[in-house]
């Protein structure tokens, strides 16, 4: 039908002028020379202060990543990365950290503003303790002294390598090996901050922990690098978003995040990421390769992480769960959005070691434009692993008929008492749905939005109720332009 | 309140004409029904009326309340007060009936530079409907249509229509699929919609519905042109003698 193709067109009008946020900030940066060397490696390390196993761990880090070849098996494809041609740290400007916000650089709480996240307000109203992340550096901490009074450890992980070394060398990298992969690799080199959390014995964390990841200075690789550790008893939640502003090169950012948690423990980790997508030919968008891994250790603990991605030109990520104690528990809700040139690989991996072990995977693709959305999962059962259940469901959604959605699901299974079960499903954006939408007064991008948004719900459901919110606006927001 | 003069319209992606000159006027307050057989094209000038995607208007022109309807977007024709009760509703996963007929209403008043009425306000509104047109309030809770039965799907059309309280109604045979309690149940529904500035057009194939719903005129649709008009009683006509007469011609 000509309607379809008139849908087809509207939707690929979406503009990289529409993107919301992206501008830049003008803040001097203080950037370690370009290229990547051992050299680079020693100037981030020192620029930080760090200790000197520290700098060893690097520079091993380093050295491997020097032997390793960039993967190539995910469904993407982006013009190669010049490393030599990429700045490895970018700081803004400020000695000594700010005790309030009238310490903080105007210039920056206005970027906040911007981005319609005053300070001021997050912290007044929503009562999240915020650790931003402007570029490579955490600006302002908050709420610390109430976590503090609770035993929870929230910081830069720059800052917690100084003060909590025992901690960061106990649990770093147990998670995800400096060797494990390429990308995860080149982090361990050349991270420059993120978050720490530790949750001591006993503790249910009192608040939301929040951190807004940002990417701001030209040609500068992220390399962000979080670790949370959740002990005996506890529960936290952790939400990440990120917004970025708009380029013209293509951005690399290569984070990794270690979940660890103990007997008894809970750790919710959500994201709502939206990068800086490219234009429409995806020229100038982020890259994003991500290495997200949470070690359910003890028995009967519990990891969820829920993600809404709607930016990047190349995702690369699989949040995933080593399931070791018995009766621990591993989820996935992940919404991914593509459009234009935009490409995504993503999903999970589920490794059942322990006994009763359960996995939950809810994974929901929509596609517009030209875009490719590959969902990518593997199950595994170990032969330790009597009684584990999985249970996964695929749903793709397809607006327009030149984009694409691919389920790639791997199961093996070496316990013959493991049940895993998986179910996948694809449909369109009816005609009908939208004019019915309309008809009711509700105009095609609205409709869409509302359509789409019902398509994710059992999803949004799993965020913490401010992020739902912002969910939702983003789902839309990235959806904007495509008709009307 | 509606004009249709000569209207012709096509199915654009076959080049085939559907609509061969309609011409229909409906006064302020007035119910008119239009029966006809199957395939005559009633349906797609509801479709038409409302500015569905896929037809070509190749000639005449609608007059409603003095714009030219044809010329507007269908959320635009939505918020000028038309209201097309669907023949087939339609289903949408996973929006709620209440979130999906809040945004109706509140993009309906942003266009008309109204107010918007909050969730509290709204809750409040549906639940008042719901309880005049004895539809339970449970439904609202639902996806869109999602698992809906046959009935449920025209009562939620029904409720839809109490809320938005449009200036035109075009009910595609909203009396199909209804039990003998709930065909009682839409149309009262209807009738107390009934006003002096509400004008509806109801299709349908019985006239049974036209006892409780009484029109004021009745019209005949055959191959896609209007081929007779008279009052209530056409419909008792109708009922005895089909519609061969009027297919030959
Ligand atoms: N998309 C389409 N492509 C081709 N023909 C179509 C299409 N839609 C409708 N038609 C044809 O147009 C004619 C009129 O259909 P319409 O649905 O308006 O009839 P109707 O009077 O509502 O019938 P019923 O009483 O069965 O509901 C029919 O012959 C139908 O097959
Ligand atoms: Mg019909």
């Amino acid at each position: 039908m000509a309607a379809t193709v008139d849908t087809v067109e509207r939707v690929e009008s979406i503009t990289a002028d529409k993107y919301k946020y992206g501008f830049v900030t003008d803040i001097e940066m203080e950037s370690a020379p370009i290229g990547l060397s051992e050299d680079t490696v020693r100037f981030i390390s020192a620029k930080k202060e760090e200790p000197s196993w520290m700098l060893e761990w690097r520079l091993k880090a380093y050295r491997h990543w020097l032997t390793m070849k960039e993967p190539n098996w995910a469904k993407i494809g982006y013009d190669p990365i010049d490393y030599q041609d990429t700045y490895f740290f970018a700081a803004p400007k400020q000695k000594v950290a700010p005790k309030s916000l009238d310490e903080v650089d105007p210039e920056l709480l206005r970027t906040y503003e911007k981005l319609g996240i005053p300070l001021k307000e997050q912290e007044v109203l929503a009562g999240v303790a915020v650790d931003y992340v402007f570029d490579s550096v955490s600006v302002a901490t908050t709420f610390r002294a109430k976590l503090e009074e609770a035993g929870v450890l929230f910081m830069p992980i720059s800052e917690a390598i100084i003060n909590h070394p025992d901690l960061v060398k106990k649990y770093m990298g147990t998670v995800v090996p400096t060797s494990d992969n390429y990308f995860a690799a080149l982090n361990s080199a050349v991270f420059t901050d993120g978050s720490f959390v530790y949750v001591p014995k006993g503790v249910h964390c009192p608040m939301e922990l929040s951190t807004y990841f940002r990417i701001n200075a030209q040609n500068t690789g992220q390399f962000e690098r979080t670790l949370i550790i959740a002990d005996d008893d506890t529960y936290v939640s952790y939400l990440e978003g990120c917004t970025a502003p708009m380029r013209d090169e293509n951005q690399l950012h290569a984070a990794v995040v270690e979940l660890v948690a103990h007997e008894n423990a809970e750790i919710k980790y959500s994201t709502v990421q939206n990068w800086y997508p490219g234009d429409e030919e995806g020229k100038g968008g982020i890259y994003n390769f991500v290495t997200k891994r949470a070690k359910c250790a003890g028995a009967n603990s519990k990891v969820s992480w829920t993600q809404v991605e709607t930016g990047s030109a190349v995702t690369w990520k699989y949040p995933s769960c080593i399931l070791q104690g018995d009766n621990s528990q591993g989820e996935f809700y992940s919404i991914a959005i593509t459009n234009n040139m935009q490409q995504a690989d993503t999903g999970t991996k589920m490794v059942h070691i322990g006994k009763n072990t359960r996995s939950r995977i809810i994974s929901k693709g929509i596609s517009a434009g030209k875009a490719q959305n590959t969902y990518r999962g593997l199950v595994k059962a170990l032969p330790r692993a009597s009684n584990a259940r999985n249970f996964t469901q695929c749903d793709s959604l397809l607006i327009g008929d030149r984009c694409g959605a691919h389920t790639v699901p791997y199961i093996e299974s070496s316990n013959s008492s493991a049940r895993i079960e998986h179910e996948a499903t694809t449909s369109k954006v009816s005609e009908d749905q939208l004019f019915y939408c309309r008809q009711r007064g509700i105009p095609e991008e609205e409709a869409l939005a509302l359509i789409v948004n019902g398509f994710c719900k059992e999803v949004l459901q799993e965020l913490p109720m401010e992020f739902a919110v912002e969910a939702q606006k983003l789902v839309a927001i990235s959806l904007e332009g495509s008709v009307g | 309140m509606l004009k249709i003069s000569n209207l012709h319209a096509a199915i654009e992606s076959e080049n085939k004409p559907i609509l061969k000159g309609v011409n229909l006027e409906i006064g302020a307050g007035e119910i008119h029904a239009i029966m006809g057989p199957n395939g005559s094209g009633k349906s797609t000038l509801s479709y038409v009326l409302s500015g569905r995607d896929g037809y070509e208007v190749t000639d005449g022109s609608v007059d409603f309340s003095g714009e030219d309807l044809m010329e507007m977007e269908p959320e635009e024709r939505a918020a000028a007060g038309l209201f097309l009760a669907f023949q087939y509703p339609v289903e949408i996963p996973g929006v709620q009936t209440m979130t999906f007929l809040r945004t109706a209403l509140n993009e309906i008043r942003k266009a008309r530079s109204e107010k918007e009425i909050d969730a509290v306000g709204f809750l409040k509104l549906v639940r008042e409907k719901c309880k005049s047109l004895n539809i339970s309030d449970e439904m609202m809770k639902r996806a869109v249509n999602v698992g809906f039965s046959g009935g449920e799907k025209k009562r939620n059309e029904t409720l839809q229509m109490a809320v938005l309280e449009p200036k035109l109604a075009v009910l595609d045979e909203t009396d199909s699929g209804l039990d003998i309690d709930a065909l009682r149940v839409v149309a009262d529904g209807v009738n107390a919609l009934r006003s002096p500035n509400r004008s509806m057009l109801v299709i349908t194939h019985y006239q049974r519905l036209l006892d409780y719903i009484v029109p004021d005129k009745v019209h005949v649709m055959a191959n896609g042109r209007i081929v007779k008009s008279g009052g209530k009683e056409l419909a008792l006509e109708l009922e005895e003698h089909g519609y061969a007469q009027y297919e030959a011609a």
